[in-house]
C-alpha cells in the first residue's frame, strides 16, 4: 500500500476495512471457543452441589434412589461404557472388512453408489434406529438369537455368565448391537479414507513380490494407516458413548450393574433422557448434570485423541509427498 | 525348473496363502452385505409401518389425544420453525468463523485451538448440548421454549458449517487470491468476490448437510422445546417438534400414537436423506 502515495486517504481506509474484516471473523470463530467453555462451565456450576458433597465417590457409587436422595453415578457409567465396548467389538471388523472391500475389491462403478450408501446410513437420525430397535430388532432378537445365545454360549465355561438374562429383547446387549450399526458408517468411512492415502507405489510393490490382496491390507496398508485407524475407532467410540436416543429406546432403563449383558440397565444418555424433565429435587437434578459433565468429560477426552492422531497421520502424509 | 516354481497349487505355503486371502476377501464382502442389510432392513420398516398413517391428514391435522387418530401437523411447523431459526442463525456465524480459519489466519494459537474445539464440537454428545442450553436459557427464564430449541440446535449446526468451508475455501488456488490483491483489492473483498464466489456450491453443502444433521436431532430438545399438544407459533413457549413427538408416541401403548410416529420417522428419514443426496449430487457438479 505504501506505492499508493496518490491516495493515501484509500489506503488508510482498505487497512482498516482489513482489520475490522480480520476482527469480525476472528470474534465468530472466538465464538466456537466460548460455546465449549461455556459448556464446560455449565457443567460445572450445575454438578456443584454433587461434587462438594458427594466428590468422586460419586462415580463409584452405585445407589440411585430419587425417594432417599442417594445418587451414585456408576450404573450409568458402567452401562455407557459396557454398550459402547460392544459397539467397537461388532462396528470395527464390519467397518474394516468394508472400508478392505471399497478400497481393494469394490468394481469402480460400484464404488461411489456404495460408498454414499455407508454414508446415508450415518445419515439416519438416532431416534429411526431407536424405533427400529424398539419395534422390529428387539422382538426379533428376542425370539430367535437370544434364546438360542443363551443356550449355546450361555452354557460356556468363564464366558457363560455373561450371555445370560432375561431373554426379552431389551438390555444392555441389544442397545449395544444397535450403537455398533449406527458407528459402522462412521468408522468404515474413516477406514476408507485413510486407507486412500497409501502411497500406490508402496501397495504395487508388494504385489509385484507377489503378496495376496489380503496381505497387502494387512502387511502394507493397515501398517502405514494405523494411527489414522486408530482415530476412526475412537471416533466411533466417541459416538458411541453418547448416543442417547438409539439407546434409550431399547436399554430397559434399570440402575443396575451387571456382568449378564441381556439384563436391562441404563447408560449416562438414557439416564439424562428418562429422567432429566421429571427431576424437581435439586440434588436429583444436580445429580444428572454431574452424569453430563461426566459424559461430555469422557467424549472430550477420547475425541481429542482421535483428533490428534489422524491429524499425525496427515502429517506424515504431508511429508511422503 | 517345475519343482522350483513356488506359485503351484502343490506348495502348501502357497495354498494356505491362497486361501487365507480368499477367506478374507469373502468375509469382507460379507461385512459390506451386513451393512447394506441394516440400511435396507431399516428403510424397509419405515416403509412398511409408516405409510399406514402417511398421507394428507398427517399435515392437516393436530397431534391426538390418546386413543385418537389425528396428525403431526403442530409438530411438522414447530420442527420447521425451530430448524428454520437454528439454520438460519448457524449459516453465518459458521461462514465466517470458517472464513477466519482459511483465510485470516491459519496457524496463529486462536486458529489452531478454534480448529480443535470445533471438531470436538462436532462429535460432542447432543444430549450435553441440551443440558447446557437448559441451564443456560431454560433454567434462567423459568420455561421451555422453541427459540431454546433452536439455540441448542444452532450450536450442534455451526460446528459442521465450519468445518465445510474450511475445507472447501481451502481449495481455492492461492494464485486466484494473489491476483486479486495485485488488483489493489482488500481482503473481505479478495474473499467475498473471489473464494467465497469459487466454492459457493461446497459451502451450500455444508449448509445442507448441516441442516439434515439437525432435522433429526431429539435428544437436544427435550429438555429445550419440550413438546406441545397444540398449533402454537410462539417460539417463546414450548414447541411441538417431530422428534420428540416421535420419541414420545414410540414409547407409548396406544396403537394410534405408535402409527403417528412411525410416520413421521418415515417423514424425517425422507427429508434427512433427500437433503444429504441433493448436498451430495449439488457437490459433485461443482466439482467436475
Amino acid at each position: 500500500m505504501t506505492t499508493d502515495t496518490g491516495n493515501t486517504g484509500k489506503s488508510n481506509s482498505f487497512a482498516f476495512q482489513d482489520k475490522l474484516f480480520a476482527r469480525t471473523t476472528q470474534f465468530f470463530a472466538l465464538l466456537v471457543l466460548v460455546t465449549l467453555l461455556g459448556i464446560i462451565g455449565s457443567l460445572i456450576m450445575g454438578s456443584w452441589m454433587t461434587i462438594t458433597q458427594t466428590g468422586p465417590k460419586f462415580l463409584v457409587t452405585d445407589v440411585w434412589d430419587p425417594v432417599r436422595s442417594l445418587f451414585g453415578g456408576m450404573a450409568p457409567l458402567w452401562g455407557t461404557i459396557i454398550t459402547a465396548t460392544i459397539a467397537l467389538v461388532i462396528g470395527v471388523p464390519v467397518s474394516f472388512g468394508i472400508a478392505v472391500f471399497l478400497t481393494e475389491m469394490c468394481p469402480p462403478v460400484l464404488k461411489r453408489p456404495l460408498g454414499t450408501a455407508v454414508e446415508l446410513l450415518a445419515a439416519i437420525p438416532s431416534i429411526i434406529y431407536g424405533m427400529w430397535g424398539l419395534f422390529i430388532f428387539a422382538p426379533l432378537f428376542a425370539e430367535t438369537l437370544q434364546p438360542l445365545m443363551i443356550n449355546t454360549l450361555g452354557k460356556l465355561p468363564l464366558v457363560g455368565p455373561v450371555f445370560q438374562g432375561t431373554p426379552n429383547g431389551f438390555g444392555v446387549f441389544t442397545a449395544g448391537v444397535i450403537l455398533s450399526v449406527m458407528v459402522i458408517p462412521f468408522i468404515a468411512s474413516v477406514m476408507r479414507d485413510v486407507f486412500d492415502t497409501t502411497p500406490p507405489i508402496l501397495k504395487e510393490s508388494a504385489y509385484g513380490l507377489g503378496a495376496t490382496t489380503w496381505e497387502v491390507v494387512w502387511n502394507v496398508v493397515l501398517p502405514y494407516t494405523k494411527t489414522g485407524v486408530i482415530g476412526g475407532i475412537m471416533l466411533g467410540l466417541g459416538r458411541a458413548l453418547g448416543e442417547t436416543m438409539a439407546v434409550t429406546f431399547v436399554i430397559g432403563n434399570a440402575y443396575n450393574i451387571s456382568a449378564k449383558l441381556f439384563e436391562p440397565g441404563n447408560s449416562i444418555a438414557s439416564s439424562l433422557a428418562n429422567e432429566f424433565n421429571e427431576a424437581s429435587d435439586p440434588a436429583h437434578m444436580s445429580a444428572l448434570i454431574t452424569l453430563g459433565l461426566t459424559l461430555f468429560m469422557l467424549s472430550f477426552i477420547v475425541l481429542a485423541l482421535s483428533r490428534w492422531m489422524l491429524s499425525s497421520l496427515a502429517a506424515k502424509e504431508g511429508k511422503r509427498t | 525348473m517345475s519343482d522350483t516354481s513356488l506359485a503351484t497349487p502343490d506348495n502348501p505355503i502357497y495354498r494356505r496363502r491362497v486361501w487365507v486371502n480368499r477367506f478374507n476377501l469373502v468375509m469382507s464382502v460379507g461385512t459390506m452385505l451386513f451393512g447394506m442389510t441394516f440400511l435396507l432392513w431399516i428403510l424397509f420398516a419405515l416403509f412398511s409401518k409408516g405409510l399406514a398413517a402417511f398421507g394428507p391428514a398427517m399435515f392437516t391435522q393436530m397431534t391426538p389425544p390418546p386413543g385418537s387418530d389425528g396428525g403431526l401437523a403442530n409438530a411438522i411447523f414447530g420442527s420447521l420453525m425451530i430448524v428454520g431459526a437454528a439454520i438460519f442463525v448457524a449459516t453465518p456465524i459458521g461462514i465466517l468463523a470458517g472464513i477466519y480459519l482459511a483465510e485470516v489466519d491459519r496457524t496463529s494459537w486462536v486458529a489452531k485451538t478454534t480448529r480443535f474445539v470445533n471438531d470436538i464440537l462436532l462429535s460432542a454428545p447432543s444430549i450435553v448440548i441440551g443440558l447446557f442450553v437448559y441451564t443456560l436459557i431454560v433454567a434462567n427464564v423459568k420455561h421451555y421454549s422453541g427459540w431454546a430449541g433452536a439455540v441448542a440446535l444452532a450450536i450442534i449446526a455451526v460446528p459442521v458449517v465450519v468445518r465445510t468451508t474450511e475445507t472447501m475455501l481451502l481449495l481455492v488456488p492461492n494464485s486466484m487470491r494473489e491476483a486479486a490483491v495485485a488488483l489493489g483489492a482488500p481482503q473481505w473483498r479478495v474473499v467475498t468476490m473471489v473464494t467465497l464466489k469459487a466454492v459457493k456450491g461446497g459451502i451450500v453443502t455444508g449448509v445442507l448437510l448441516a441442516l439434515a444433521r439437525i432435522s433429526g436431532e431429539t435428544a437436544p430438545l427435550l429438555f429445550t422445546s419440550l413438546n406441545n399438544q397444540f398449533w402454537s407459533t410462539d417460539m417463546n413457549a414450548p414447541m411441538a417438534n417431530l422428534p420428540v413427538v416421535i420419541f414420545q408416541f414410540a414409547m407409548s401403548p396406544y396403537e394410534e400414537w405408535q402409527r403417528l410416529a412411525w410416520a413421521g420417522a418415515l417423514l424425517i428419514t425422507l427429508a434427512v436423506l433427500l437433503l444429504n443426496i441433493v448436498a451430495r449430487t449439488l457437490f459433485r457438479q461443482k466439482h467436475q
